[in-house]
């Protein structure tokens, strides 16, 4: 078998995992290898070696296409957290391998390309190869993956990859914006996913696609299946740059030409639609998903399509031009699943039609806007320009690169007879079938489809020719081009010439691809549904999908005829997407808003600190003992109170209250010293004489300190506050004044409800027995709880050190300590 | 009086948080050591003020009051003790480097 040697060439002598996990995990490999080589074979450019990876793994992967056209698939565990029911459990069938052959496939085109298109000399080509193995990686670990948690962190490598390429001109600030943009879009969509994913789970007990899919009565009936389906659809759209989370993809375009060629039209684009395709049999059926992804995509594919019309950079063009072809793609996934909705995916080509027109078009727009990548890359690396008003007249000079354009073009805009055609034509077909559909409220709202599809496809065709006819036809203008402009070299025409043949190759014979690839495909997102008959051809007859591509070139033609007149108004001038303003005005509103809740809450003031915690406290206390009425005043258990009480009670109150008003360092420390004083004589009357003795002692020591401290720091002041500012001082502290005391005598009543002895008595009967001691108090302090003490000492022993160095230690502002 | 005692502990903390929450570091301080001293009769009337003899085993008596409150309160005087007493010269020291004691004014450090 070709697929162990090729294998065994590769690995030889390495760590081997099995076959999967290792296709899987090449990549990375890669990426661990790339800096090594990248600095001791300087001379040779690194892109060299890295081709092995997706070249090797490329026909790696054509071995399997015996399988997965018989029906079979190919899976394979190895251990993650098994007891989390978290592992790499690889599965293989019919789409996963259509996605894993173009990952690999365009990803060797792109890495021969980028061999061409970047320096060695002025660029850090180890980061780039790095990212983009790490990428690669990622994306086919997405794929392959059946445990939704790996396909969640594969997901964010492939965020977070391709931001890293973004802004791999990490000086110009473009391209940096855009990564951040693209990072906070698509981690905001990958983050929702989870919570899909963590749904599904809570929902279904299981982690793995497959189970989810046999599961899919049970998951359909839960009453989390709308909030499951729709955070795992944010995570779609997102990546997937639906409206209107397209904004990112447009400024996505500042990454290197290689990156937006790979990641940003064949593959990471794609990986919302695979989601889609794949959890079609875990949701299809329900109104919901059929309403909300066909909307969401037909109103990308036109958004995408007229947005693209207005652009004046050939890469915007390109990518609002992706937009519009993922939300085709979209909308046909969307249309497709109404298959489940008589049962599990009856047999029936209304349905069936949708779905192979996705898995086709999906091909065909890898293959197409792949070499319109390249062939952009190109026209601007031997121009210096990317400006469709600077361009023009390239065709005698690039001829090549003008051909391989043209076809893209024309694949991309429908024309017979190039693939785009083909998948067009499907595509009409499947939104017109949908015009006959009799339940989801279609009978009234399906028209609108073929409608909005064939408007769509009318700027489609508008956009194409603006491509085609600004670059490459018109008078040639040398002063618009800095340096003198000829065609690209051969290595960098090789990868579009590629992808432009495919285009041809695929348009002529259709049937190529079909039982290999298309129909596993096409099984594997209605799984109930087999055996398939699928026969692309190009002629059906004069039928109403003809008419409809005549009118897209007959109107297409016109407008462009006319674009003299609609290129004053303000919509093409227009350029930017006003979605970027709602994005714009969230992110400063967010650093804004934060900024402006921090202020309001750090002040940097103490009392403002002190007062946030009282309230919190009084809020949180007071609601609580009002929820539960929890206030009770109880006078049975109460001791008496002699005339000598009232007396201490009444002056220590006066003292204590007089406290604020004093405006004289000497009167306070003495007021406090009364205080004190006064405190102790109360643990006389409580019949405590070791606590009078130490409060008497205590107080005295810091009425010493007192003095001592305040004869060296200023004198009191009167508190020069407004009126205002005093009162809310008073309202809270009379709240936590009275919050204190309610509980405190709520505690004391319901004290006396519940009736727990005290276990006073047991100290009264052992402190002799087993403390040898008469004194109750000392007995529990050295002999019953004599850790507190210690540590009461450690106390002071600490304060006293703290003390000390407070007032030795002395360090100038620069010197450590 | 156990209830006398508890509004009068009350007292004691709206006095004390109204201190804290004063401008002049000295204020706080006197604040917090009134604060204590709330905690501290709160304990003590929380155990109950029944009349009964001194915790000492020598009394004759029928009846002794809970010695378990007079352990902890004492434990606590002193830790509160320690801590006002740091408390106050970090007050003086910060009047030294600073020359403020105006919570106000004390506001760090521009750089930081």
């Amino acid at each position: 078998m070709i697929k162990k040697e090729l294998f065994y060439v590769l690995i030889e002598g390495g760590i081997l995992l099995d076959d999967i996990a290792l296709g899987n995990n090449i990549p990375f490999l890669f990426a661990i290898l790339i800096p090594i080589l990248y600095k001791y074979t300087k001379r040779i450019h690194t892109g060299w070696f890295v081709l092995i990876a997706p070249f090797v793994l490329f026909i790696y992967f054509l071995s399997y296409l015996p399988v997965t056209s018989a029906g079979d698939a190919i899976s394979q565990t190895l251990n993650w957290v098994p007891s989390l029911g978290i592992n790499f459990n690889l599965y293989v069938d019919g789409l996963s391998l259509l996605f894993a052959l173009l990952i690999t496939g365009i990803g060797a085109l792109v890495v021969l390309y980028s061999i061409f298109y970047l320096s060695k000399k002025t660029e850090k080509l180890n980061n780039f190869y790095v990212y983009l193995m790490l990428f690669m990686g990622a994306m086919l670990g997405i794929v392959l993956s059946d445990n939704i948690i790996v396909i969640y962190v594969f997901w964010e490598i492939t965020s977070i990859a391709s931001s890293l390429l973004i802004s791999y001109w990490f000086y110009r600030k473009k391209s940096t914006d855009g990564a951040v943009k693209s990072m906070l879009i698509t981690v905001f969509g990958g983050l929702s996913m989870l919570g899909g994913f963590s749904l599904l789970y809570v929902i279904s007990g299981t982690f793995s696609i497959r189970e989810l899919i046999a599961n899919a009565d049970m998951i359909a009936t839960s009453s989390l299946f709308l909030p499951a389906m729709l955070l795992v659809l944010l995570g779609a759209f997102t990546k997937s740059a639906q409206f209107p989370f397209h904004i990112w993809l447009p400024d996505a375009m500042e990454a290197p030409t290689p990156v937006s060629a790979y990641l940003h039209s064949a593959t990471m684009v794609k990986a919302g639609i695979y989601l889609v395709a794949r959890f079609t049999p875990v949701f299809g059926g329900a109104a919901e998903w059929f309403w909300i992804i066909s909307i969401v995509g037909t109103v990308t594919l036109f958004w995408g399509s007229i947005s693209a019309v207005r652009q004046k950079d050939l890469k915007s063009i390109l990518a609002f031009s992706t937009i519009s072809q993922l939300g085709l793609i979209m909308t046909l996934l969307g249309l497709g699943s109404a298959a489940y909705y008589y049962g599990n995916g009856v047999e029936d080509t209304l349905y069936t039609t949708a779905i192979l027109a996705a898995v086709f078009h999906l091909i065909n727009h890898a293959t197409f806007k792949g070499s319109l990548f390249m062939t952009a890359g190109i026209v601007d690396h031997e121009t210096g320009t990317r400006d469709i008003r600077k361009l023009g007249g390239l065709m005698t000079i690039m001829p090549i690169t003008a051909t391989v354009s043209l076809i893209g073009l024309a694949s991309m805009a429908g024309l017979p007879p190039f693939n785009g055609f083909l998948s067009k034509e499907l595509f009409f077909t499947g939104t017109v079938n949908v015009t006959s559909f009799d339940f989801f409220n279609l009978e009234t709202w399906g028209i609108l489809f073929p409608l909005v599809a064939w408007i769509a496809s009318v700027f489609t065709f508008l956009y194409c020719i603006i491509l085609f006819m600004k670059t490459f036809t018109g008078k040639f203008k040398p002063e618009n081009y800095d340096g003198h402009v000829h065609e690209a070299p051969w290595g960098m025409l090789i990868s579009p010439m590629i992808l432009g043949s495919l285009v041809i190759i695929f348009g002529l014979f259709p049937n190529l691809l079909s039982s290999s690839i298309i129909e596993p495909a096409m099984a594997a997102i209605l799984p109930e549904a087999q055996g398939f008959d699928v026969n692309i051809s190009h002629w059906h007859g004069f039928n109403t999908e003809l008419f409809m591509t005549i009118g897209v070139v007959v109107f297409g033609v016109l407008l462009y005829m006319m674009m003299r007149k609609w290129s004053q108004t303000a919509f093409y001038q227009r350029e930017r997407d006003p979605f970027n303003q709602l994005y714009d005005h969230w992110y400063d509103g967010l650093i804004k808003g934060s900024q402006a809740v921090t202020r309001i809450q750090m002040t940097g003031l103490l009392r403002d600190y002190m007062a946030y915690m009282a309230i919190f406290i009084v809020m949180i206390l007071g609601y609580t003992m009002i929820r539960y009425n929890a206030f009770a005043i109880d006078m049975t258990n109460v001791s008496e109170i002699t005339p000598y009480m009232w007396l201490l009670v009444i002056v220590f109150t006066a003292a204590t209250i007089a406290v604020p008003f004093i405006n004289n360092r000497i009167t306070a420390v003495i007021v406090i010293g009364v205080i004190g004083f006064l405190l102790a004589l109360f643990f006389v009357q409580f019949r405590a004489p070791d606590l009078a003795l130490t409060q008497l002692l205590v107080e005295t020591v810091t009425i010493v300190l007192f003095m001592l401290v305040f004869q060296r720091l200023p004198k009191l002041k009167k508190e020069k506050s407004r009126p205002r500012f005093k009162l809310i001082n008073l309202i809270i502290s009379l709240g936590v004044g009275g919050v204190f005391t309610t509980i405190a005598l709520s505690a004391f009543a319901f004290r006396n409800d519940v009736n727990f002895p005290s276990i006073a008595e047991y100290f009264i009967e052992n402190s002799k027995v087993l403390g040898g001691g008469y004194n109750m108090v000392n007995v529990i302090l050295v002999d019953f709880r004599g850790l507190d003490t210690m540590l009461e000492i450690l106390v002071l022993a600490i304060a006293a050190l703290g003390v000390y160095t407070l007032i030795k230690l002395r360090l100038k502002g620069s010197e450590d300590v | 009086m156990e209830t006398l005692i508890t509004i009068l502990a009350g007292v004691l903390v709206t006095v004390a948080t109204y201190l804290i929450l004063s401008r002049s570091l000295i204020r706080v301080i006197l604040g917090t050591a009134i604060l204590s001293h709330a905690a501290h009769l709160l304990l003590m009337t929380m155990g109950g003020l029944k009349q009964g003899s001194v915790p000492l085993l020598g009394e004759d008596a029928g009846s002794y009051v809970d010695a378990l409150p007079q352990a902890l309160i004492l434990t606590s005087i002193v830790i509160s003790f320690a801590v006002t007493a740091l408390f106050l010269v970090l007050a003086y020291r910060t009047y030294q480097e600073t020359g403020t004691d105006n919570l106000d004014e004390l506001r760090g450090f521009k750089d930081e």
